[in-house]
């Protein structure tokens, strides 16, 4: 409860600082002030588990997660160039079912996200007990729940999971 | 040099718009609009803006641009994914190419 | 025939952002403002297309999702516009709008859907 009001702190007065960026004496007074009350007021809303805060191995895998997730935008916004482009609009829509290992639910947030993001998939439904998500993709290669799991979630979920698990 | 750099991102960000928002128009139903447009637009718009950091270097409005890259990133698929979830339970249907639909099977 | 219709107006397009960004430039400086100058011009391209789709869309949610997306094509505009007029303060504009436009999408999307907004 306590540590998680302290790491809100430090990412508010972060966020000020980055806000206001000159940094002088008065802006950096105010921005103590207003950190102390948001971290007051919303207490241990947004942090649920800080002890994941400590951990430096967390924070390699998220910086090599990063450019992983920056390519397939790249690659994405090409495909859909391709597709819009292409005077048959190349396109075989359908919702499909795929399963994930993931429970926590920043992790979760994350790979809805990633997917959203990624080339021709798009995240309509998350099942969180059951660990399913129902994708979009604009061209089914499989209908079957294995073989898209392995087609669309592998890439991130390895990486998620030694990040947020 | 470095606004030679940027006005490069510009221009990138320029044509990925250009291309979601012309997926908009073209493509037939919700789900589809709705992914063209949010990934394009998504990162031409992050483009523009790093166009804009490299412009500005680290000063107020560089700084600022850096922030929006972050939240739009963050910001952009949730609203996505809220928007077609709230489609589905309308009861807007897919369009007639679709193959299957997963998500209506386990409705019902 | 399709194809053929398909290629006229791809090339008419592509005429339009020619003509739009092509700019005979004697200095540099010159040329880059008056790039961004134009630029806009793109961007204005896109917001139409958006507000057709806000006019046409057969359901509400195609609406929804034009309204959207208008919202971060404005970020983008507010973005350029602070390079020629060298004014900083056009991306805090753009950024609090990007905020409400994402709090408006997620308060229509759960009006669609029929729930409460307290939930």
């Amino acid at each position: 409860m306590r540590k998680s009001r302290i790491i809100l702190f430090f990412l508010a007065f972060l966020v000020w600082t980055l806000l206001g960026w000159p940094v002088d004496f008065q802006h950096l007074l105010v921005g103590i002030l207003i950190a102390c009350l948001v971290a007051f007021i919303t207490g241990d809303m947004f942090v649920k588990r800080p002890h994941v805060f400590k951990s430096l191995k967390r924070y390699l895998w998220f910086l090599y997660y990063i450019p992983v997730f920056i390519w397939e935008c790249i690659k994405a916004n090409f495909d859909v160039a391709y597709r819009v482009g292409h005077p048959d609009l190349p396109i075989k829509p359908g919702i499909v079912k795929v399963k994930t290992d993931l429970k926590s639910d920043t992790a979760l947030t994350f790979l809805a996200n990633s997917i959203t993001l990624t080339p021709g998939t798009m995240s309509v439904d998350v099942d969180s007990e059951n660990g399913f998500l129902y994708v979009h993709w604009i061209s089914v290669q499989d209908q079957d729940v294995e073989k898209a799991t392995r087609i669309i979630v592998k890439r991130f979920e390895d990486i998620l999971k030694k990040v947020f698990e | 040099m470095n606004e030679i750099i940027g006005l490069f991102f510009i221009t990138v960000g320029l044509f990925f718009d250009f291309f979601g928002c012309l997926g908009l128009v073209r493509l037939p139903d919700v789900y589809n609009r709705l992914q063209a447009s949010t990934k394009s637009v998504t990162l031409g718009t992050c483009s523009i803006l790093f166009g804009l950091f490299l412009f500005k270097g680290f000063t107020a409005a560089g700084i600022k641009a850096l922030l929006g890259i972050l939240f739009l990133i963050l910001t952009a698929p949730v609203a996505a994914h809220a928007l077609s979830r709230s489609a589905h339970k309308m009861g807007v249907g897919l369009c007639k190419e679709s193959v299957c639909d997963e998500y209506a099977k386990e409705k019902k | 025939m399709k194809r053929l219709r398909w290629l006229i107006g791809l090339l008419a397009i592509i005429i339009i952002l020619g003509m739009v960004i092509y700019y005979p430039f004697e200095s540099l400086l010159e040329w880059q403002s008056e790039f961004l100058k134009r630029s806009f011009s793109v961007l204005f391209l896109c917001a139409v297309f958006c507000l057709w789709r806000i006019f046409r869309g057969p359901t509400a949610a195609d609406r929804a999702v034009a309204i959207d997306i208008l919202g971060i094509l404005i970020l983008g505009f507010c973005a350029i516009l602070g390079i020629p007029t060298g004014r900083d303060w056009y991306i805090d504009i753009g950024i609090a709008w990007a905020l409400q436009s994402f709090i408006s999408t997620l308060a229509l999307a759960k009006y669609m859907e029929g729930r409460n907004f307290d939930e």
